[in-house]
């Protein structure tokens, strides 16, 4: 009989069916921080980093390549961006409606309130997307370049 | 009182225990759990906000990068020999802020500037113009808007920094592939 590999942790029983039961909590939860941000602790960098952190949970037991199955690195390199546009979307758009720059009153005409309310909401979003893509990234390069 | 003294005792004991060790991958560790302490801190002073941060950033995501930059380049500290210079301007620095530390008003001194400033228009604002109870979420993502517009660029900079730091040159080694010049760098377990 030959000296078997060590065991890669995709084989590993335990830490499979713990992560499975796992990620999809951790996902939840990074959507709760996020969409709960101004009622309890949290908001769109905490949730992002969680919701990195529930993929890069699945990485490191499934491996590289299936987590790029789940999210291509075309969709990260772009969420990067997209969310700093989003945030940055939010201050033109006040401009556009009459206010000053991420003035969120003006986003919502019958009420400053509600407009400052759909303001934190969509900026958070833009901040979550950005720092939850960001780490991502940095795990992708950092787990790829082993193997080059 | 009891809890902070411990807690702040256990902090001591993970910095110490950090600088003395050679494997690396334990020392990525305690600094895991140095963050935790350091969150627990943070939640009993009521700072939740920082506290999950700290808590999710230092002792999450952080180990989890940290680590898999030790599998790239190895798990074992170089051996340096001991120099009395660095050490001298570490205790200075630290003697200075500490000597610092007690100019400053007492912890929770409602009378202490930063209480007085734009603090209490915040505190009575945050119901008045937006209803909602978390004042932390109303400053950063409203009064505060600009700074977590900066703080998100910043982000986004990092991000790209790395990407163009660690994909870019992988890149070209798949391009070139004439010298193997890179691969002592990588070191460790291939």
């Amino acid at each position: 009989m030959s000296i078997k590999p060590p065991m890669r942790m995709r084989e590993k029983v335990l830490l499979r069916v713990a992560s499975k039961a796992f990620i999809p909590l951790i996902l939840l939860f990074a959507l709760y921080v996020q969409f709960h941000g101004d009622f309890g602790p949290g908001g769109g960098f905490q949730a992002g980093v969680i919701f990195a952190a529930g993929f890069v949970l699945f990485g490191l037991i499934f491996g590289l390549e299936a987590l790029q199955q789940v999210v291509p690195w075309s969709i990260v390199e772009r969420a990067v961006a997209l969310g700093l546009l989003v945030y940055g979307g939010v201050g033109v758009s006040c401009i556009l409606r009459g206010g000053r720059f991420l003035d969120y009153g003006v986003l919502d005409h019958h009420s400053p309130m509600h407009g400052q309310h759909l303001g934190i909401l969509i900026i958070e979003l833009g901040v979550g997307l950005t720092v939850a893509a960001t780490m991502l990234a940095i795990f992708y390069a950092m787990a790829g370049r082993g193997r080059a | 009182m009891w809890i902070e003294i411990l807690l702040f005792g256990l902090l001591l004991i993970t910095a110490v225990t950090i600088v003395g060790l050679n494997d690396l991958f334990a020392a990525a560790m305690l600094s895991g759990i140095f963050s935790l302490l350091c969150a627990s801190l943070f939640t009993l002073m009521d700072a939740v906000d920082v506290a999950f941060t700290e808590a999710a950033v230092g002792a999450g995501i952080s180990t989890v990068l940290m680590i898999g930059a030790l599998a790239l380049t190895g798990s074992r500290e170089y051996q340096q020999p001991t120099r009395l210079g660095p050490f001298v301007v570490v205790l200075l620095t630290g003697a200075m802020l500490i000597y610092g530390t007690l100019d400053m008003p007492a912890y929770g001194d409602p009378a202490a500037p930063i209480h007085q400033h734009v603090a209490p228009e915040y505190v009575a604002g945050t119901d008045a113009e937006f209803g909602i109870p978390n004042i932390v979420t109303a400053v950063l993502a409203s009064y505060r808007g600009f700074d977590t517009l900066g703080e998100t660029a910043v982000i986004f900079t990092a991000g790209v920094g790395v990407m163009a730091l660690l994909l870019g040159r992988r890149k070209r080694e798949d391009e070139i592939q004439i010298e193997p010049s890179e691969d002592e760098l990588k070191g460790g377990d291939a």
